[in-house]
């Protein structure tokens, strides 16, 4: 491994250099991790998110990271992950569908926690039937558990995303766990451009003193520390103490915003912003929602995008205020029960324009046109049925 | 740091409770006290809401004043009864969810070797019956295979007792109790066994009837596990809400649990034991 050197947090995410390499969505969240300074990382198998992990254990094997193991299964390596990360390491891991929801129990108790930690999740269906395909119904488990959740549409987004996640999670302001999504194989195990940063420079080490709460490593006063279980000293202050904490931990799911903005450019993207019709989408179906814009400006249809790349905290104003002229909204989703559809809804006055839908669920593809005929029947045109073959 | 983040800057420690004061001037910290000395000096767990006669929480209170190194110990702990009074005492304290004690346990106990390779810090699982031979039960069994270097103590009063009573997997075959309305089915899982057999290099099973030798595994399990390996101890704990014992009986039925299946077993690799025979040889040198 080359030797490192340790760079400023906006010159790295900002400022540096930028080197053209054409990888895999899981070499892409490998990459970041390689310059994020991590100390350790837990790695459990579970299709299609273990290459992001083999890569990993790779980096530890060069000596990237100082400590790398298997777990015995998800749980127990969401557990391992917060006492690490209460023990004031920088740590990582990663998971996909049926092992986020085995994991989820530890993973919604990290934000109550005060974890900085960064999780990918590399989507696939929940069993059943058993499949391994890239739905994403996973991601509407985590959007009620405190996270901060990112949602990436290519490799090029995987690699920013997840450099940013580290920097974002230990902001004094925020110190909670920021969860980056992809959708499995359409990202993970297919190739893109990523414009990457040199790989001898790293993020600043984790300072575990700069934190909001003590470090458990018997360095910090004072001695007589409970951060935890309220239940024990009556129920008045169970409700209170519980009632704080959580406004405390929503409030720094909010607080990230500011640093979406800093390092992100922002929750959303918006393309062709004065369009009759808007593609909102996250994740990979922005990818197919831009196919859609072009298409449409083919022939010569007025249609944007707003990709959201943040899903908590959700950027309900900047969405609002981007669709304030819409005259219809169509929400490409790859799952059955349409979260993103909900989100949006609820933060528009007006949600009869929204189509629900397209939705590809089970993990099948979205072909663009799916998009494009929702389009045509928000703007009143007629298709001739034709057979694809 | 260590002794240094329990003491309080100079012109602080008038503004500091009366409790965390004398904590600071006759607490254990960064002394050696053993528990045979409880009542001459400050304690590190004073106060907790147990039952009257909890046998658990008396083992609670020695275990507390045998750490070798309490100005550097974590201790972790899920739900039960023990974590009451754990929550409670001077030792920073984590309690994270349903028995991933020796989950977090491993992530934290390498992170502390990360961060402060020269610098011992003790840490110590302690739970019950429940938690770690039932719910966290593959989470035990991995941190030890794994060979974890930290303590795992189970306080095992054979029942769930503070969700009101339910079978354990290390509840007796035949008692009847919430959630085996017939009788449990099937034996007590042999815990010290598998201890043995996972690679723990230190297993212990006690009944606490004898303070001194109590406090004598506790800190025998804490500094073997510094260097070779994890370590057990399997402790009967009775829950006499659950199991009908009078309070002036609790003693007196842990004496006869040891007489009858909790006779004294301590189990030591030939490391472990030349550790400690190294140990006790300079002890008796430094007295003569």
């Amino acid at each position: 491994m080359p030797e490192q050197k340790v760079v400023d947090i906006d010159y790295l995410l900002k400022e540096a250099p930028r080197e053209r390499h054409f990888i895999t969505g899981a070499q892409a969240m490998a990459e970041a991790v390689k310059r994020a300074n991590v100390d350790m990382a837990i790695a459990y198998p579970i299709t299609p998110q273990s290459e992001v992990m083999h890569l990993v254990g790779d980096l530890y094997a060069q000596g990237y990271l100082k400590d790398y193991y298997r777990a015995e299964e998800e749980y127990g390596t969401m557990s391992a992950i917060a006492g690490a990360s209460r023990a004031g390491v920088r740590v990582f891991t990663a998971t996909s569908g049926p092992g986020l929801l085995r994991g989820i129990e530890a993973i919604a108790s990290w934000p109550g926690h005060r974890i900085p930690a960064v999780l990918g999740v590399l989507t696939r269906v929940v069993n059943a039937p058993l499949s391994i395909q890239p739905d994403n119904i996973e991601l509407a488990y985590l959007l009620h558990s405190g996270v901060v959740l990112l949602h990436a549409e290519n490799q090029q987004d995987v690699f920013d995303m997840t450099l940013a996640a580290f920097a974002i999670s230990e902001m004094v302001d925020v110190y909670i766990p920021v969860a980056v999504a992809t959708e499995g194989f359409f990202v993970t195990h297919a190739k893109g451009y990523v414009e990457m940063t040199p790989e001898d420079m790293k993020l600043p080490p984790r300072d575990p003193y700069k934190a909001p709460v003590p470090v458990t490593d018997c360095e910090v006063p004072p001695a007589r520390i409970q951060r935890d279980a309220p239940v024990q000293k009556s129920n008045f202050m169970s409700y209170l103490i519980h009632a704080v904490w959580q406004q405390e931990v929503w409030s720094s799911t909010q607080r990230a915003m500011k640093y979406i903005y800093k390092y992100l450019n922002g929750p959303i993207e918006v393309v062709n912003p004065d369009a009759d019709v808007f593609v909102v989408a996250s994740g990979c179906a922005a990818a197919q929602g831009r196919e859609a814009v072009r298409y449409a400006q083919e022939e010569g249809l007025n249609v944007g995008l707003v990709k959201i790349k943040s899903i908590r905290p959700f950027p309900a104003q900047e969405v609002r205020e981007a669709l304030k002229n819409a005259k219809g909204v169509v929400i490409p989703e790859h799952n059955i029960e349409g979260w993103l559809s909900k989100e949006v809804k609820a933060a528009i006055p007006n949600s009869g324009i929204v189509v629900d839908g397209p939705r590809v669920y089970g993990g099948m593809t979205l072909p663009v046109e799916l998009i494009m005929e929702e389009i045509y029947k928000i703007l009143g045109i007629k298709q001739e049925k034709k057979v694809v073959i | 740091m260590g002794l240094r983040y329990v003491q309080p800057a100079p012109g602080f420690k008038q503004y500091l409770p009366k409790d965390y004061v004398d904590l600071i001037d006759f607490g254990p910290f960064g002394k050696e006290v053993d528990a045979s000395q409880i009542g001459q000096f400050k304690e590190i767990l004073e106060e907790h809401p147990m039952c009257a006669g909890c046998w658990m929480a008396y083992f609670v209170r020695v275990f507390y004043a045998s750490l070798p190194n309490p100005e550097d110990t974590i201790v972790l702990g899920t739900a039960g009864c023990a974590r009451l009074a754990l929550s409670q005492a001077a030792v920073p304290f984590i309690y994270g969810n349903y028995g991933d004690t020796n989950a977090v346990a491993s992530g934290l106990t390498r992170a502390l070797n990360l961060r402060f390779p020269d610098k011992q810090k003790d840490v110590i699982a302690i739970a019950g019956d429940g938690g770690l031979m039932d719910i966290g039960f593959s989470m035990t069994m991995h941190s030890w295979f794994r060979k974890e270097k930290f303590t795992t103590i189970m306080v095992d009063n054979e029942v769930y007792g503070n969700t009101g009573g339910q079978e354990s997997g290390m509840s007796p075959k035949g008692v009847q109790l919430k959630m085996a309305p017939k009788g449990k089915k099937f034996d007590k899982l042999p815990a010290t066994e598998l201890a043995k057999l996972a690679g723990c290099v230190y297993v212990v099973k006690i009944a606490p009837t004898n303070i001194k030798r109590l406090s004598k595994v506790i800190k025998r399990a804490i500094l073997a596990a510094r260097h070779f390996g994890p370590t057990f101890i399997h402790a009967y704990t009775s829950c006499n809400i659950e199991y009908s014992i009078p309070t002036e009986e609790v003693l007196r039925d842990a004496r006869e649990r040891e007489k009858k299946d909790f006779g004294f077993e301590e189990y030591m690799t030939d490391e472990v034991k030349a550790f400690f025979e190294e140990i006790e040889k300079k002890k008796k040198e430094v007295k003569a």
